[in-house]
């Protein structure tokens, strides 16, 4: 009996010190574990502690909900002046701000503190399909925008979706609408639906593929970079095909937006070392991430960019009203 | 002999001291995990990932310490599924309907001894698929596209009349319930948002173990106090444990047929160990003689669905490691620990990086023989459990289930969630409703509706598409004839006692 309780005691003492935040920094990856937000936590959690930037080991907690909402209305809401909280955030914040996914919140009610990295967004096709470059896939729908199906791991009106539809706009198709888009559960599962023949694209972002790539499964129709990623010279962008799209999904952080401006700056410095930090140069390597820093004023007004773009175009295609 | 070399290796860098020790602890603690109502597979090692990284353990020792704790988690499920009618996790559900039964009739322990060397043949049966087949079993996601998957749900949909076969109106009705329940949440399709009244708690739908353990563990404290225990499921007769080896003996197809059926339902991203442990119940039940004692004890019906969940569980894996697909929340976590160490799982991870899948095979080996030896003579402990009074066990299972809950997102939305799904649970079991089909609405459900609009997107509303591959036909029979053949058996079959039940 004693031994019963002592277990369950233990399970609960477990529990507990996940669920209660400590001393220690914490980073909320406002996902279940597993997805981008969690990598962005866990990643730059340890190796702010590794190279001594703090003195105990960030704290991370999953906080999934609402796409992202749950935890930024908990930031917006109860912990508005909370100088120990730091959050994953990604292209995917700023889409959903952008959209008014977050049940009224705006951007303005938190501060992006900085991203440190970012996944080139790709457009990907199975390695026996007849699209040899975008141009070809681009034609091809302009002659029929229903012919060619993707599949991407965001839902409907997601950063992924958006990728498509921008492309489309250059290519000069006007009825938008009408091309077919699948959400599935992620990119690795997307892209699993492309190889078995079920959709024709996949749009998604770079360290989704770079193992189908490695395998040769895939081809890599365009990248959506400024430049050629490094590590991936052979792939070329949509802007020097003529389809002048750039979307990287950056990682980066917020932080609440009652914080002092040195407290923010901190945070900044901090994030600009990470950056710097071999550490986080081999973890950028080993998971298809390129080069992508912005800390700081800089990145916030950035970011004002990115979401006053967003809009005009979740407009446009009627993602909003 | 490559395959030996390989293992060779794994087992060098698997097998030491230390990290023999820390599989030890590891299943130990999966095991506790998997046995305590809300606390499942999947947030047990997402408790122990900060711990890996606090201890400053190395990729090895890391996989090792969770994996076992995965495969302890997936052994743990069915203690509290045999002994308390409450499913530890989600797959463990299915072992509820026939180990509960049993341990009323006393043969507690023998249900558990069976379970736990039925979990021991699935588990080592998928080991072995991994070890043998992965790169080739990963090639058969590509197979499947959205009108296969709708099909598998259908069959799973289909078989559902089974389960309950007093009254197959309310176990339809439950299912219904259960797919409405599924409804709430972000449309993936559309990108709206249904049934969420503006909330942001409920964007992202209702997590299935908020309802499980809503719906048993609660409903049981309900049931408790209405009854000052008498009616209560807690307090089961006790008897002295013994191994059953003819009953082990006497179901050794049963366990082999159900981990080839969890094995399967394993690979096929999104399905995981649920859909492997319902489909595994269902199948013995097709094929046994007496399918009239499903549900009342039969030691097959416990055998099956274990058997089942962890040979799933071991076949989740390779979707995991070869597209970097997980299939179910677990192996979700244990790609973002992959990821963490700077391995990214893909087509080429078996030949990038042999050192890290073939340690994680022997780990998987190692916890698999540590379980077993564990949960046979730990059976004891486990029986006596039932000796606390249930005026104290039941405060427990409360205080578990909430700080368990809690865990899921650190937010009081999910308690008060859980405590609705605790007061809906005991209305229905006042009503004769049956609760699986509800959970199964609710698991399947979402994944049902998204491979069908999906389906429809691609074919641009064109119905023949559900039917236009082998796989998806085959499937389509199978779901027709599980939903048909029980209607004409049970004509076949008639006897007197039929008319008596309903």
């Amino acid at each position: 009996m004693t031994f019963f309780f002592k277990r369950m005691a233990a399970g609960a003492v477990l529990s507990v010190g996940l669920a209660l935040p400590v001393a220690a920094a914490e980073c909320i990856a406002p996902a279940n574990p597993g997805g981008g937000w969690d990598f962005t936590c866990r990643q730059i959690g340890k190796i702010l502690y590794d190279i001594g930037q703090v003195d105990q080991p960030v704290q991370v907690t999953n906080m999934a909900g609402g796409g992202g909402g749950l935890a930024y209305s908990h930031i917006v809401n109860e912990r508005t002046d909370d100088a120990d909280v730091i959050v994953a955030a990604s292209s995917a914040t700023t889409t959903r701000l952008a959209q008014n996914a977050f049940g009224g919140m705006t951007a303005d009610q938190v501060r992006f503190v900085g991203a440190i990295g970012a996944d080139p967004g790709v457009i990907v096709v199975s390695a026996d399909s007849p699209f040899q470059s975008l141009t070809d896939m681009m034609e091809a729908m302009a002659a029929d925008p229903g012919s060619v199906a993707f599949a991407g791991g965001s839902a409907a009106g997601g950063f992924d979706h958006l990728k498509v539809l921008q492309l489309a706009k250059r290519a000069g198709i006007e009825d938008i609408r009408t091309i077919r888009y699948i959400g599935v559960d992620g990119g690795a599962d997307a892209i699993t639906q492309t190889i078995g023949g079920f959709t024709q694209g996949m749009t998604g972002d770079m360290s989704e593929v770079v193992g189908f790539i490695n395998a040769g499964e895939v081809r890599v129709l365009a990248v959506l970079t400024d430049e050629r990623v490094p590590g991936f010279d052979d792939i070329p962008t949509a802007k020097e095909q003529g389809y002048d799209v750039v979307a990287v999904n950056w990682r980066g952080l917020y932080v609440p937006k009652d914080i002092s401006d040195d407290e923010f700056q901190a945070w900044a410095d901090k994030l600009q070392a990470v950056a710097d930090s071999d550490d986080w140069k081999a973890a950028m390597e080993a998971n298809g991430l390129a080069p992508f820093t912005k800390v700081g004023g800089d990145f916030q007004s950035w970011v004002d960019g990115v979401i006053a773009e967003t809009v005009e175009l979740s407009r446009e295609i009627g993602v909003i009203q | 002999m490559d395959l030996f070399s390989n293992l060779a290796l794994g087992f060098s860098v698997a097998l030491s001291p230390f990290t023999l020790m820390l599989a030890i602890v590891g299943c130990f603690l999966g095991t506790i995990i998997g046995a305590l109502p809300g606390l499942g597979p999947s947030n047990g090692v997402a408790i122990l990932i900060p711990l890996a990284f606090t201890m400053g353990l190395d990729a090895t020792s890391a996989l090792v310490l969770l994996t076992s704790v995965y495969y302890g988690a997936m052994y743990g499920g069915r203690i509290s599924s045999i002994l308390l009618n409450i499913p530890g996790d989600e797959p463990a559900m299915m072992t509820c309907l026939d180990g509960y039964p049993m341990a009323q009739q006393g043969k507690a322990g023998e249900a558990l001894v069976l379970s736990g060397v039925a979990s021991f043949v699935g588990a080592m049966f998928a080991t072995i698929g991994l070890m043998l087949l992965a790169p080739l079993l990963a090639r058969v996601a590509y197979l499947f596209g959205p009108a296969e998957y709708f099909a598998l749900y259908l069959l799973a949909f289909c078989t559902l009349g089974g389960i309950a076969s007093k009254n197959q109106a309310k176990a339809a009705l439950a299912a219904c319930i259960g797919l409405a329940i599924a409804m709430i949440g972000l449309d993936n399709t559309s990108g709206m948002p249904r049934f969420t009244y503006g909330n942001l708690h409920l964007m992202d739908g209702i997590d299935f173990l908020v309802a499980i353990v809503g719906l048993f563990a609660i409903a049981e404290v309900f049931v408790f106090i209405e009854s000052h225990g008498r009616d209560s499921a807690v307090g089961v007769k006790l008897e002295k444990v013994i191994i059953p080896w003819k009953t082990i003996a006497g179901s050794t197809w049963t366990m082999l047929r159900s981990s080839v059926i969890g094995f399967i339902a394993g690979i096929l991203p999104g399905a995981g160990a649920s859909l492997g442990s319902f489909l595994a119940y269902m199948g013995e039940r097709a094929v046994s003689k007496d399918k009239e004692t499903f549900g009342t004890g039969n030691p097959r019906a416990v055998a099956a669905p274990e058997a089942g969940n962890n040979s799933a569980a071991g076949g989740a894996l390779i979707p995991m490691l070869t597209l970097g697909v997980p299939g179910s929340g677990t192996t979700a976590v244990l790609l973002a620990l992959l990821l963490t160490l700077n391995i990214t799982p893909g087509p080429t991870l078996f030949t990038d990086r042999p050192e890290v899948v073939w340690g994680l095979i022997a780990s998987l080996i190692i916890a698999n023989f540590v379980l077993l030896i564990m949960n046979v003579p730990m059976v004891k402990i486990f029986v006596k459990i039932l000796s606390v009074p249930p005026m104290l066990l039941l405060p427990g299972v409360t205080m578990v289930s909430f700080v368990g809950i809690y865990s899921l997102t650190g937010s009081y939305f999910d308690l008060l969630l859980m405590v609705a799904f605790g007061v809906g649970g005991y209305l229905l079991r006042k009503l004769g409703v049956p609760l699986v089909p509800i959970i199964l609405g609710i698991l399947l459900g979402n994944y049902m509706e998204d491979a069908l609009r999906r389906a429809m997107v691609l074919s641009n509303g064109d119905w023949s598409f559900l039917f236009s591959s082998y796989i998806a036909i085959g499937l389509w029979i199978a779901a027709i004839g599980g939903f048909v053949a029980p209607i004409f058996l049970r004509g076949l079959f008639a006897r007197p006692k039929a008319g008596l039940t309903d």
